[in-house]
């Protein structure tokens, strides 16, 4: 492994006096599922929205490498363009679906900059070309090849905003792949899941990590997600990073076991 | 429904509510029918003339009204009644079914119109007017129902299209339908030039801002005067002809060449069918811009910003496309109606005409074009029709105008619109794209956008 596909050296962000990350440096790697884990306000979802470019940091570079060599630094792109051209794609604490619109339209704005090349800036769109019909054609079915996957396709018509909660996390996690990320980022995918949900979503990343060659970077409290599928942990704890490795390495890390349940004096 | 009566006890705390709603209907009827400012015509100037009877009369019918409504009416545990009871009406505009029959029925319509026998030059004129405000209603609903961007100055593109026609006409010659995407261009760069700082305001910012820029335009044309005449407006502005044979008694006219007794009606049914042309043009490019990716776009910016930029979508060019494609369509409009009057000033750009614009679009609904024409029929024919309304003279007495109730039954209007369908006469959403059948979101799931 020659470049990890995500490098986030000495990350800092600041808001005014508060640091709420500081000097983080970790590694996200290739099929691999990475996760972020601490306690709250340990800064991992600000360290996430650094990443993903909704916060420009203060310090510290993020670069990320394609397969093909080429590099982006993250941390100077807009937000938009962290996941146009440096495929980055996340999804968010507090679902953001386009509730109004249905799961297929989704699943097809997912889709944009590449249709709207596609319909040549739209003019190709107005007159109904051709190619602009294979386009709108193939986008469909990316778009159902991803509603089967996460066993929503009876439910393609109907507005996002009408699924069921589980529905409602995979449908983000399959919008985020319709923009076909090598990396994509999960902001607690599983809170607010039942058991059984979670168990579903499992399967859904692993599968996604096997088949789809992409990275995975996720913030997650519940346990049981994280042992059970992270290839590698990261623990931060007020800003700072306190452990990183497996998961076995870090559920045994002293550090670790200070910061969730505290530490007897003696 | 409760047909027996109320028994006392319970006809108390009734009492009390009418009582309160009475008091409050006496201080608001205070100053506007209590009391009237009447000129005496000697030297005191104006005096206060007190109108008891008429203030009792409105308090007492106030105080009628509002017992009927405690002891008849269903919600007697004061909540209110579920919004999510579509009536037959309802149901009849928002099925997509009748959309698709509705919509060709009224086309028909529209063309068979000037023909029809009842069809004067004052009908003609008003069906103009009527389809103007759609082609605008059409138009600002990409701004305000697809993208979810507040817009209060839209008149401002009519503005610049009318304009444009106007001194391109008379300074270079240039014919109508030169003029046209010349208008629509300039009218789409404005669009950008407005979009531009308003790129990072919201709701009622964006409100504000976009007001401003709508008198911005207004005052600018009012006072540069050496070059848009200034109130004085630009007069003699050279009417479109067809493909270039003037509607006049010359020999090259329009009825000298087709063997036709000359009529003016002839202009008028030209101009009926440019207006009807542009609007259809406006229907099928606005219809197929929202099934387009770009539309999709304008879309999911209204239901949520930050998701789209999180799937890469620049919003920047986002709305400027939406503001200047919505400010294009004003352009053309205005051209036609620059080329309709032959005349243009100032005042035909006031802030009614953006309010009058942005009603058809809220009361027609925001994503349906079939809501703005039968909104755009009842905003702008109705307040024709009131004007019909002289035979009421013979209830009122000869003083009595009614078209001065325009704005009083507006209002009623808008208040009732607010009530029984607060997301416009066709709320539903139909989605662009489908896999096995199209079923129409309903209102309750739609974002209405925050700016």
């Amino acid at each position: 492994m020659s470049q990890p596909l995500l490098a986030v050296n000495q990350l800092t962000m600041r808001f005014g006096g508060l640091t709420a990350v500081d000097a983080v440096s970790f590694d996200v790697h290739r099929e691999h599922i990475t996760a972020v884990i601490g306690p709250n306000g340990a800064g991992k979802t600000t360290a996430f929205n650094c990443i993903t470019g909704f916060y420009k940091p203060t310090e510290g570079q993020i670069v990320l490498t394609h397969a093909d060599d080429r590099q982006f630094e993250l941390e100077q792109m807009e937000d938009f363009r962290i996941s146009q051209t440096a495929k980055v794609a996340r999804t968010f604490q507090n679902i953001r679906l386009f509730g109004g619109m249905t799961v297929l339209e989704n699943l097809m704005i997912a889709q944009h900059n590449h249709l709207m090349k596609a319909s040549l800036y739209t003019l190709a769109g107005i007159f109904n070309m051709p190619s602009y019909q294979r386009a709108q054609k193939a986008a469909k079915e990316k778009a159902q090849f991803w509603m089967d996957r996460i066993g929503i396709t009876d439910r393609a018509d109907d507005p996002a905003a009408a699924l069921p909660y589980g529905d409602q996390r995979r449908l983000e996690i399959a919008r985020a792949m319709c923009t076909d990320p090598v990396l994509l980022c999960l902001d607690e995918p599983a809170a607010g899941l039942n058991p059984r949900e979670s168990e579903e979503l499992n399967a859904l990343l692993r599968s996604i990590r096997d088949t789809n060659n992409v990275g995975v970077l996720l913030i997650e409290h519940d346990m049981s997600v994280v042992m059970e599928i992270s290839d590698h942990v990261i623990v931060l704890d007020y800003g700072r990073k306190i452990s990183d490795g497996t998961a076995t390495q870090v559920r045994n890390d002293p550090a670790v076991i200070k910061a969730y349940l505290g530490v007897v004096e003696d | 429904m409760s047909s027996q009566l109320p028994t006392l006890p319970a006809l108390l705390p009734m009492l009390k509510r009418s009582a309160i709603a009475t008091i409050i209907a006496f201080f608001l009827f205070l100053p506007t029918l209590g009391i009237k400012t009447a000129a005496s015509g000697g030297v005191d100037g104006l005096f206060l003339q007190y109108r008891w009877s008429g203030l009792a009369i409105a308090c007492g019918l106030i105080f009628v009204a509002r017992m009927a409504m405690e002891i008849f009416g269903k919600k007697q545990d004061g909540t209110s009644k579920p919004a999510a009871a579509p009536s037959a009406l309802v149901r009849f505009f928002g099925s997509a079914k009748i959309a698709k029959t509705v919509g060709p029925v009224l086309l028909v319509f529209a063309i068979v119109f000037p023909f029809l026998p009842f069809s004067d030059r004052y009908i003609l004129d008003l069906g103009i007017l009527i389809i103007t405000y759609v082609m605008l209603g059409w138009g600002l609903q990409i701004v305000v129902g697809l993208a979810g961007l507040l817009d209060l100055g839209y008149v401002a593109f009519y503005a610049v299209g009318a304009y444009s026609y106007a001194l391109l006409s008379i300074h270079f010659g240039f014919g109508f339908w030169m003029c046209l995407p010349l208008a629509g261009l300039l009218a789409a760069t404005w669009g950008v030039i407005l979009g531009f700082p308003v790129l990072r305001l919201r709701g009622d910012y964006l409100a504000i801002v976009t007001l401003a820029f709508g008198e911005i335009i207004r005052v600018v044309l009012l006072n540069w005067r050496g070059f848009t005449g200034g109130s004085n407006g630009l007069s003699s502005i050279p009417r479109p002809s067809f493909f270039g044979l003037p509607f006049n008694q010359e020999p090259g006219g329009f009825a000298a060449t087709f063997g036709l007794e000359y009529s003016s009606m002839q202009r008028i049914v030209f101009l009926y069918f440019l207006i009807l042309a542009l609007a259809i043009f406006t229907f099928f490019v606005t219809g197929r811009l929202r099934r387009l990716p770009i539309g999709r776009a304008w879309e999911a910016l209204r239901e949520d910003e930050i998701a789209c930029r999180s799937l890469g979508i620049n919003t920047v060019n986002t709305k400027l496309s939406a503001f200047a494609i919505g400010a294009m369509f004003g352009g053309f409009a205005g051209s036609f109606f620059a080329a309709k009057q032959a005349f243009v000033s100032p005042e035909s750009f006031n802030f009614m005409e953006s309010a009058t614009i942005l009603a058809i679009v809220v009361l027609g609904g925001m994503s349906s074009q079939l809501g703005v024409v039968f909104s755009a029929i009842a905003m702008v024919g109705g307040v024709e029709l009131l004007r019909q309304l002289q035979f009421l003279k013979v209830i009122f007495g000869p003083d009595f105008d009614p078209s001065q109730l325009r704005l009083l039954l507006f209002g009623l209007a808008m208040v009732l619109m607010m009530l029984w369908r607060p997301r416009g006469l066709v709320s539903t959403r139909t989605p662009t794209v489908f896999l096995k059948d199209e079923k129409t979101v309903s209102a309750a799931m739609i974002s209405q956008g925050r700016g």
